[in-house]
């Protein structure tokens, strides 16, 4: 198994960076998920890693050997596709063997390995058929069995289910998921998707624009965004983001009213920003409700039932106004233009330095 | 799913680059420039030797060994481009004393012994070229986009079959159909004329100019048409408003190859036409039979084909670009 | 603006049936729905509808009078394609005035300026109007696609896909807001999509296609509440609904394969057979510390507003959604309840069992 360290590593495409200089560790067994717009650099990333695209500058570590210029078959290294590259002359059996057969492993192992991947992915009934043949799903099961038969040192993944429909990508994220947890190879995983990326990364990398936004849990680039970027992208929808104005104590949302501020915020804004001055007001749709006494006023822009719960998508301040959506149950829907009042849960909300975009932090655990 | 498929294609292509990428890239860059240059150098020497060769004198296009820097001249165009007369020593006397006098073709003829007496058959030729290359080309490509256009879109009963058809017109190689061709047009009283070998090559280029139209208005999304449908628009005003514009590129390059194809023709040319109808490619090869081999003006009536060519591709470039990368206007 | 209204269209493209007696009606002002996978037949329904196919059987009737024999143009429809339907070699001004343009309608100038100014206004494109389409972003796009339809006050709009291809962040917003303009505009709109999100959030009533069949015709709350059939129970809901196999005896249901059993309301002990398929959605798994049944967790999907679990309760596996983060771990214990009142019922063959 394998660590995987990225140092300064960088991308240009003549003037054009497609990855700037970055830093990341993967660890031994780790589940790791670079998530990011299209264009962000992500996959470029992971296409370095691989040796399918060179490093501009910095190092690439695989086991702390440095093999930044290792060409891609010496690294050890298995790459699944984001549209299956299955060879379709081949059958499944094949298709799975053909890596071994390359590494001029002995027949009578090859058919031993292949036959073990096929039933941890449950497709041995599939070997005599052509993978155009096969579902999308049986389609990526097949791929990702060719990448397992190796053993190889550590697994990178390209949207393995982009292609899929949601329902089935549903069900094999699940897969990949607890295939990861029985076997514990070092993974790194590239998708555009953050609800893929926070149901299966142990930890998630942001990216946007060629930059790293944002390494952490599941748990802290939702609840804590390291910017505006992070905070719309992770989530659906995303963080609501409400401009507003500071004002020692509280922060005002113009026209909609005035927002108390718990002391470990008000100590931070106070450090952060000074006296008065123009902040912007997160807060994620369940960590606001409808309450009569609440001290923001708004109006109803649309709502809807999205399942087992309704989304209130509410102008703050009356029509026009900036949008921001609120998770309620299902009960609770209106009519168009209905006046409202919300009431934000002071643990939930967050605040952002309008000029810099970056998340101010509080003093915790105090 | 005609997209699906479309998706599918690419990763296989991935998969190969996996094994092929490798180390110590600079150096293997270097050596392909080098190497391209080289070829691209290669390729254009007999370009350029036939642009030089038409700018020589008489003594110098058959020069051994061939002459690299020599002093230009015009001879070669000039005597491409009229018909002579070899003068009598008295004459020529009389001529040279006026010499300041005569135009500048008839001095450089004078100082070779000739005098001009006339323009030569060649820019009749030439003339002829322009014209039945130029209207056998514009009626292939309208007619091939119409063609195209329908079996693009509509369910054209035997759609398979008819397209099978039209692309077989080009499977044997058409100097085995001149004689019947030639008997045919002599009856048909077609023989030697503009009409004759533009019919011929409007057949000939139909077939290429159908398929080739096909390609690129498959790849205009339906939608276009459909949404102007929608919005109020018949088909014909859909396809002159909508269709059209977005197949420039695929015109374009239609049209060159078309046009190509016609201006260089020269089998059927030569059987069919005799003097009335001659175009250019069979009547440079009959210069080398006249007063001995006169390479300048060869290269002359060479270059002057070229040209023309040439500047068409050069003003159609940019859309042969997009044309050629196919697919281009889906981004 | 017109009610339309569908009656028994057969569609075959040779030997395949794309549509196979489909009818429903759609109301004034009405954001109506077609649900369905892939090559369920929605978009040969709306291509039908605007005229751009031809129905083998069947009618089309906009305000009673059947259009069938009117050609795309006479219809008087607007249609939203999912991609490719802006003109690339025009700027947007002109794409939003081409169909005002058109021969059949001779607008004058002034007044097609007048409204496409108004229409970008209203969709906030009015600052791309000089650009040509082809350097628009996927989004703007959409936006000008919108707007050519809305330029016009059609009959009825027809939508085609219009969100699937932008991301999911552009998706959602623009999902809003046309929500809130077929809202505020009363406009009569028939959108087609493969996305239940989609369909939940917008419609007004939803009818779910699949394989040229109508499934199911109803509210949004309908087809979560009460799907007919456990196709219609998969397709919509996320995470999908858990399908157990169970039996009944007597006055209790058993989940085949675990230690589930749940007592059946009186209606249900008349009408359930002795064997059949029970639905449950995700959340209505409820864990909490002292639920009556026991189970182990399998993974668990973080998605930070809440978590998915996936359960093992002896050989049965249960999805399960709860609030927030969770800080279960896989491989440990769970005890969680089920609600009773809002299990769904169906037969092997996939339909609902409905209670009298």
């Amino acid at each position: 198994m394998a660590t995987i360290e990225l140092r300064q590593v960088e991308k240009k495409f003549g003037e054009l960076h497609a990855v700037k200089p970055m830093d990341l560790t993967v660890y031994d067994g780790e589940f790791v998920v670079l998530l990011g717009p299209s264009g962000c650099g992500k996959t470029t990333t992971l296409r370095m890693i691989a040796g399918l695209e060179t490093v501009t500058g910095g190092q690439i570590l695989l086991n702390g050997r440095d093999v930044t210029w290792e060409h891609p078959s010496r690294r050890d290294i298995a790459f699944v596709f984001q549209l299956f590259a299955l060879y379709p002359h081949m059958s499944v059996w094949q298709n799975i063997a053909f890596p071994l057969q390359a590494q001029g492993v002995s027949r009578h192992e090859v058919r031993q390995r292949v036959a073990e991947v096929a039933r941890l992915l449950e497709i041995e009934h599939l070997f005599r058929q052509r993978p155009r043949g096969l579902s999308m799903g049986d389609q990526q099961r097949v791929a990702l069995a060719r990448a397992l038969v190796r053993r190889p040192a550590a697994f990178l993944m390209d949207e393995p289910l982009g292609a899929l429909d949601a329902d089935m990508r549903e069900r094999m994220r699940g897969e990949i998921k607890r295939l990861h947890i029985d076997q514990h190879a070092t993974t790194v995983y590239v998708t555009h998707d953050q609800v893929e990326a926070m149901a299966m990364g142990d930890r998630v990398v942001v990216m946007s624009e060629a930059v790293v936004q944002q390494v952490g849990t599941p748990a802290e680039v939702y609840y804590d965004p390291a910017n505006l970027f992070v905070a719309r992208f992770i989530g659906s929808p995303g963080m609501n983001l409400v401009p507003c104005r500071y004002l020692g104590g509280a922060v005002e949302v113009p026209g909609a009213g005035r927002v108390a501020l718990s002391p470990v915020w008000d100590a931070a804004l106070q450090r952060a920003l000074g006296p008065a001055c123009d902040v912007i007001l997160g807060f994620r749709p369940e960590a606001a409700r409808v309450a009569p006494e609440g001290p923001l006023f708004a109006t109803v822009y649309a709502s809807d039932m999205e399942g087992g719960y309704a989304m209130l998508h509410l102008s703050l301040g009356g029509e026009g106004g900036p949008v921001v959506h609120v998770r309620a149950s299902r009960e609770n829907r209106y009519p168009i233009g209905t006046p409202l009042r919300i009431d934000l849960d002071p643990e939930m909300v967050r605040f952002f330095d309008p000029r810099t975009e970056r998340a101010i932090r509080r003093e915790v655990g105090r | 799913m005609e997209k699906s498929q479309r998706r599918q294609r690419a990763p296989i292509v991935e998969a190969i680059r996996v094994d092929k990428i490798s180390g110590g890239t600079r150096l293997v860059q270097a050596i392909r420039i080098v190497l391209a240059v080289v070829y691209a150098a290669l390729s254009l020497i007999p370009v350029l030797w036939i642009g030089m060769t038409a700018f020589k004198s008489r003594p110098d296009a058959t020069a051994v060994p061939p002459k690299v820097f020599f002093k230009p001249t015009l001879e070669g165009f000039v005597s491409l481009l009229t018909d002579r007369a070899i003068l009598l020593e008295a004459r020529r006397q009389e001529l040279l004393q006026h010499l300041d006098e005569l135009p500048w073709y008839q001095r450089l003829m004078v100082q070779q012994g000739m005098e001009v007496t006339g323009p030569s058959q060649y820019v009749g030729r030439l003339k002829n070229s322009m014209i039945i290359a130029g209207v056998s080309t514009v009626a292939a490509v309208v007619l091939g986009l119409l063609a195209a256009y329908a079996f693009s879109r509509f369910p054209v009963p035997g759609k398979g079959d008819l397209l099978f058809f039209i692309l077989s017109t080009r499977m044997l190689p058409p100097v085995v159909v001149t004689i019947p061709i030639f008997l045919m047009y002599r009856r048909l009283g077609l023989h030697d004329t503009h009409i004759g070998l533009i019919l011929l090559y409007t057949v000939f280029n139909l077939s290429f100019s159908v398929w080739l139209m096909k390609g690129f208005l498959d790849e205009i999304p339906r939608e276009y048409e459909e949404a102007a449908l929608v919005d109020g628009y018949t088909r014909l005003q859909a396809f002159f408003k909508v269709v059209l514009p977005n197949s420039l590129s695929g015109l374009a390059a239609t049209t060159v190859f078309c046009l190509i194809f016609a201006w260089n023709e020269y089998a059927f040319a030569l059987m069919l036409t005799t003097d009335k109808a001659r175009t250019a490619p069979p009547s440079i090869t009959t210069m080398l039979g006249r007063g001995g081999i006169e390479w300048a003006s060869i290269a002359a009536g060479s270059l002057g084909f070229l040209i023309p060519v040439v500047l068409v591709t050069f003003a159609l470039r940019k859309y042969l670009l997009r044309g050629v990368t196919f697919g281009a206007i889906r981004q | 603006m017109s009610n339309v209204e569908v009656q028994n269209i057969t569609k075959r493209f040779g030997a395949v049936t794309a549509l196979d007696g489909v009818s429903f009606s759609i109301r004034h002002g009405e954001f109506f729905v077609l649900l369905g996978p892939t090559g369920a037949g929605k978009t040969t329904t709306l291509r039908v509808i605007a005229g751009l196919e031809r129905q083998d059987e069947g009618s089309v009737l906009f305000d009673g009078e059947p259009v069938d024999h009117l050609a795309p143009a006479d219809r008087d429809v607007a249609f939203v394609f999912q991609q490719y339907s802006l003109y690339p070699t025009m700027t947007v001004y002109d794409n939003l005035a081409f169909p005002l343009r058109s021969p059949l309608r001779r607008v004058p100038e002034a007044e097609i300026r007048k409204r496409v100014v108004e229409t970008a206004e209203k969709l906030h494109i009015a600052h791309l109007l000089q650009r040509k389409t082809a350097n628009l972003s996927g989004g703007e796009m959409q936006r000008v696609a919108i707007g050519r339809a809305l330029v016009r006050e059609p009959r009825i709009f027809l939508m085609d896909e219009p969100l699937s291809n932008l991301d999911a962040k552009l998706r959602e917003a623009l999902r809003v807001e046309l929500q809130h303009l077929q809202k505020t505009q009363q406009s009569t709109t028939l959108f087609v999509t493969h996305d239940q999100i989609e369909a939940l959030t917008m419609a007004d009533r939803i009818a779910v296609l699949d394989h040229g069949h109508i499934i199911q015709i109803g509210t949004p709350e309908d087809i979560y509440d009460r799907p007919a059939t456990t196709f219609v129970a998969q397709l919509v809901g996320t995470p999908r609904i858990n399908l157990l196999e169970a039996t009944r005896e007597d006055a209790t249901l058993y989940v085949v394969g675990s230690t589930i059993h749940l007592p059946l309301p009186e209606a249900a002990r008349r009408e359930l057979p002795a064997a059949f398929l029970l639905g449950i959605r995700p959340e209505d798994v409820r864990v909490h510390c002292d639920g009556r049944f026991f189970g182990e967790i399998m993974l668990t999907e973080p998605l930070g507003v809440e978590t998915i679990l996936h359960i093992r309760s002896g050989e049965q596996k249960l999805l399960s959604i709860v609030p927030g983060m969770t800080g279960l771990c896989i491989g440990e214990g769970v005890r969680f309840d089920i609600a009773v009142e809002r299990l769904h019922f169906f037969r092997h063959d996939g339909t609902r069992v409905v209670f009298s």
